[in-house]
């Protein structure tokens, strides 16, 4: 089962319910866990996880080099560009590869077999464990700015399937999103079975929140919400729930003592082992919610 | 002399664009003769990459001026000095000034061709 875990607002809790909940089921021997931090922009998970990593590889697309000798200046690859990356002058070309996504699009395109691809390293995905539990994390380049579901989708190439019906042990994989509602995010969210959309009980988590329900929708994921940060204006976000029928599956009260522990990257159920049975309980209920829709 | 000037519009009435790569319309104009295209800009709504290929459009056509509203930004800017079209920025109004205001010799070019 893969759960992912997204926000519309940046800053809501995302990680801190990602690495709780996977903390707190991992304690149970059926299952297998997967961590993914898919946030390779920023990725953070590992200062609460502190995992042992073991394995770092490169990720790289290909981009397109000019054989000056054989090119024509037809222009053919410019037209076939769907990123405006190339420009065809008199007798000169520009390529933007801050813009180029390495689709190829452009060497098929010329007829004098002109564009061969080199390759180029765009990030890294480190690997290693928690415990039992796996952990990848998703490394961008620093200057990069469009590759980063490259990145992810190169990580979601390891994700385990689920067991066999004979075998005990179930695979679940948590997914830590980016923020937004941008390429990343779909990218880590689509063919997750179950999307966990943190929130906080403010105008500008209740805006976002429904920016990211709406990309859900469009995905068909199913979906629910935790109120982080919560207290007595949450009915901001559980009016709009209650409209859109959406579970609110748990709430996160405003805790001193929670932020304290964030601050020195302490996960909450480690202060806190009530904590757990909740992040357990959290599980449990989208488990439900996919049996009664019939989704597994 | 052949000018190119980004438009509102498709006509010399039409108000100077002060965008580059996403103006609405770009306008050859021929000083002498008035005579004048206006091609509507493809990529006015581009998802990225509007100002190198509006760089090529205009490249293409080969005008001896540019004129425009805003700076150039850089992608487009790397088009464009490929050339020796000489860019003039910071112009509004209608069209048509624009045009009267360069035979004037009021319209000086920016520092771009440094």
């Amino acid at each position: 089962m893969i759960i992912s875990i997204a926000s519309g607002k940046g800053g809501t809790g995302k990680t801190t319910i990602a690495v709780n909940l996977v903390l707190s089921i991992s304690n149970d021997n059926s299952y297998d866990c997967q961590f993914l931090d898919c946030d390779v922009e920023e990725p953070n998970a590992a200062i609460f996880l502190k995992p042992n990593i073991s394995q770092a590889r490169p990720v790289s697309i290909l981009e397109p080099r000019i054989n000056f000798t054989k090119c024509t200046f037809c222009g053919k690859c410019a037209k076939a560009c769907a990123f405006n990356a190339i420009a065809v002058l008199k007798n000169d070309i520009k390529i933007f590869m801050e813009l180029c996504h390495g689709c190829g699009g452009c060497s098929i395109a010329c007829p004098e077999n002109a564009i061969s691809e080199v390759s180029r390293d765009v990030g890294v995905i480190e690997s290693g464990n928690v415990g039992k539990i796996e952990f990848i994390q998703g490394k961008l380049n620093i200057g990069e700015a469009i590759t980063p579901p490259i990145i992810i989708r190169e990580m979601k190439k390891r994700i385990k399937k689920s067991g066999t019906e004979e075998s005990k042990i179930k695979h679940i994989t948590i997914i830590d999103a980016p923020p937004g509602t941008s390429c990343p995010v779909v990218e880590s969210v689509k063919n997750s079975d179950f999307t966990i959309l943190v929130t906080e009980p403010t105008p500008f988590g209740l805006n976002d929140l429904i920016l990211a329900v709406e990309v859900l929708k469009k995905l068909n994921i199913p979906m629910g919400v935790v109120i982080n940060r919560g207290g007595k204006n949450d009915n901001i976000i559980s009016d709009y729930c209650q409209n859109e029928k959406i579970p609110i599956l748990m709430r996160i009260p405003m805790d001193k003592d929670i932020a304290v522990a964030y601050s020195k990257g302490i996960p909450m159920i480690q202060i806190n082992p009530k904590y757990s049975d909740k992040f357990k309980e959290l599980y449990y209920k989208i488990e439900n919610q996919l049996q009664i829709s019939g989704e597994i | 002399m052949k000018l190119c000037i980004t438009a509102q519009g498709d006509n010399l009435d039409a108000k100077v664009d002060p965008r580059f790569g996403r103006s609405e319309y770009f306008i050859f104009v021929d000083t002498e003769t008035l005579e004048f295209e206006a091609i509507k800009n493809p990529n006015s709504d581009a998802m990225g990459g509007a100002g190198i290929q509006s760089g090529q459009l205009v490249v293409e056509k080969d005008p001896d001026v540019l004129i425009t509203g805003n700076n150039i930004g850089p992608n487009a800017f790397q088009i464009l000095k490929t050339t020796d079209i000489v860019i003039i920025t910071g112009v509004s109004g209608s069209v048509k000034e624009a045009i009267e205001k360069y035979k004037k010799g009021e319209l000086k070019p920016g520092d771009y061709q440094s």
